[in-house]
């Protein structure tokens, strides 16, 4: 359709990643006795304290110790278990790394892992709280799933898809309220990106808090008549190369926008693909080999060039490119 | 079937000579780590643990866990012995080798009756204490073994798991200290020193017995107190003789990690007739 007639897509503010996150465990926990959760003294922010309240036999509080937390939970899945480990994303995947190696990649098992208060937008708690690495070091886990949901309702989905699948997750959620993407009754599938609207001149990927930054900037071009299409990488490992190849012949120009380091993460994963595939210009928009601050989550996103202008700045430039 | 003292040091025996033989073929490995802890695996194996080797994943098994993974050969030969069948007896001597299923470490890819895969230090007691908790909320008789190296124990996440196992009072959870006083760069007291052993576990929470590692009748009396021993987890503190048995491996920090040659092995296999 014309682009003009599009919908514009508005801000509509659904509970955080991490809320919903703590909501499908406790569904999780109702429909299987096997699920289990093991937290690191923070269940109270990783929400894990609603499934901690209604099953407290299965949850286990490890205290501040995230390396004997993430092999705990290993050791539970060899048990059998369906174990949930939660912790910030920083600390979670920083100090649990090697165990989620040893323990999950390597020693093959089913455990789940998901970090809390990702990205730059957990805010005034500053950089030492703020997890910008942490796809790129669970992407290098052999064999390990990594699922970067945007919004409520792709959370509680993906967390079930987590649950079902059999073998090692790592789930990055967010702090702050995330913007609705999606009706209650959209599919989810692990590995299946999600083209939230429609375009031909130019791809927008994106996930987390960026999938909605991304349908901003989208209607910004649109204005200008240039037809983005965005697109939904919910799942950065195992990556949808179909999308990505498809994106790349039929658009010829693709940004991809995350809340993470630019290296190592979503955006260069996709260029890998691009390159095997239907080579295109391309830009990225993440964070460039550097720490942010103290401030509230919006000042963060806009400082750190993550906001609908930059990403649509970028898409200029790659429509331009690709001339 | 409970075994005679007699029959076990017969098996220790057997054991230790397929180490030396193992490593020696290897031309790499860790003899001495391996041959102080033949009397704990093989008693635990050929005497304690409820497991079926025919059917290694019986929900119910007793686990054990190396989680000092560079001893792989002594845990790999009484495998073998007992008769895990991924565990062939007549390949040991291709441990390290491209295409064994003798990997350096334990590697559960290759051997699916491990109940782990480790080789980096520290982990053991962390997994042990996850199984020991799965068995526990399946109302499982299941009991779970880790044993730890007296070097690994520097590692800080043993501590974060000896005081999470004792806060969880997970009393089906054993860990066993080989403390056989030696690690890579020489002796443990001089790298980095553990004592007070005792004190330390104890002051975690643990009910702490002492023996001698290579006394049969010593690991048998320790591991039925600890399957006695209610509310808390147990730590075996296992005084052991790195490179027990062969006299110029003994106490020997050479032989942490280092080969015999062929005539220091024909040697070994002479002391171990």
């Amino acid at each position: 359709m014309p682009a003009e007639t599009k919908p514009k897509f508005e801000i509509k503010l659904g509970a955080a990643t991490r809320e919903a996150f703590g909501r499908a465990l406790v569904e999780l926990g109702r429909e299987n006795k096997d699920v289990v959760v093991v937290d690191a003294d923070l269940s109270k922010s990783t929400m894990t304290t609603y499934f901690a309240k209604e099953f407290p036999e299965r949850f286990f509080s490890c205290g501040i110790a995230e390396s004997n937390m993430v092999g705990v939970g290993a050791g539970l899945a060899m048990a059998g278990k369906i174990p949930f480990v939660a912790s910030f994303s920083v600390f979670v995947v920083n100090k649990g790394f090697e165990q989620m190696r040893i323990g999950a990649a390597y020693g093959r098992s089913n455990l789940k892992v998901v970090g809390t208060h990702s990205g730059i937008s957990i805010g005034e708690d500053g950089p030492s709280q703020m997890s910008v690495e942490e796809i790129a070091l669970a992407c290098s886990l052999a064999g390990f799933v990594v699922i970067a949901p945007a919004d409520e309702i792709s959370t509680k989905a993906l967390v079930r898809a987590s649950a079902a699948y059999d073998g090692p997750v790592f789930l990055r959620t967010g702090r702050p309220k995330a913007p609705v993407i999606y009706a209650a009754d959209q599919k989810f599938e692990i590995g299946k990106a999600i083209e939230v609207a429609a375009g031909t001149d130019v791809t927008l990927m994106a996930n987390g808090l960026l999938v909605a930054q991304s349908l901003l900037a989208a209607d910004l071009l649109a204005a200008e008549g240039i037809s983005a299409r965005v697109i939904d990488f919910h799942t950065v490992k195992p990556l949808d190369r179909d999308a990505i190849a498809r994106a790349a012949a039929e658009t010829g120009a693709i940004v991809v926008s995350e809340e993470h380091l630019v290296d190592g993460g979503l955006g260069v994963k996709v260029a890998q693909v691009v390159a095997e595939t239907a080579p295109c210009a391309m830009e990225f928009v993440g964070i460039h080999d550097r720490y942010a601050e103290s401030g509230n989550p919006d000042e963060m996103l806009e400082k750190y060039h993550l906001v609908a202008p930059d990403i649509a700045a970028a898409a200029r430039k790659a429509v331009a490119r690709k001339r | 079937m409970a075994k005679s003292i007699a029959e076990l040091q017969t098996i220790a025996k057997i054991v230790r000579r397929d180490i030396i033989q193992m490593i020696t073929a290897a031309k790499s490995g860790h003899p001495g780590g391996s041959l102080s802890a033949v009397e704990l695996v093989v008693d635990l194996y050929f005497n304690h643990m409820k497991i079926d080797p025919a059917n290694p994943k019986w929900a119910d098994r007793d686990r054990f866990i190396l989680s000092k993974g560079h001893a792989a050969p002594v845990l790999y030969s009484v495998m073998a012995e007992i008769g895990y069948a991924d565990a062939p007896k007549d390949r040991l001597n291709t441990l390290r080798q491209f295409g064994s299923v003798f990997q350096g470490h334990p590697d559960m890819r290759f051997i699916p009756s491990l109940e782990a895969s480790t080789g980096s230090l520290g982990q053991g007691l962390s997994l042990g204490l996850g199984m020991a908790l799965g068995a526990r909320l399946n109302a499982s008789p299941s009991r779970t073994f880790v044993m730890l190296g007296d070097g690994e124990i520097q590692e800080g996440q043993v501590w974060e798991a000896a005081m999470a196992a004792a806060f969880m009072k997970a009393d089906n959870l054993v860990a066993i200290v080989d403390n056989n006083r030696i690690q890579l760069d020489g002796f443990v007291k001089d790298i980095m020193a553990i004592d007070p052993l005792g004190e330390k576990w104890r002051s975690f929470g643990w009910h702490v017995i002492e023996l001698d590692g290579h006394d049969f009748a010593a690991i048998e009396s320790a591991l039925s107190e600890a399957a006695a021993t209610k509310d808390k987890p147990t730590c075996l503190i296992a005084h052991t003789v790195k490179g027990k048995g062969v006299s110029f491996m003994e106490n020997n920090p050479k032989f942490h990690g280092m080969a015999p040659t062929a005539d220091e092995c024909k040697l070994a296999l002479q002391e171990l007739n």
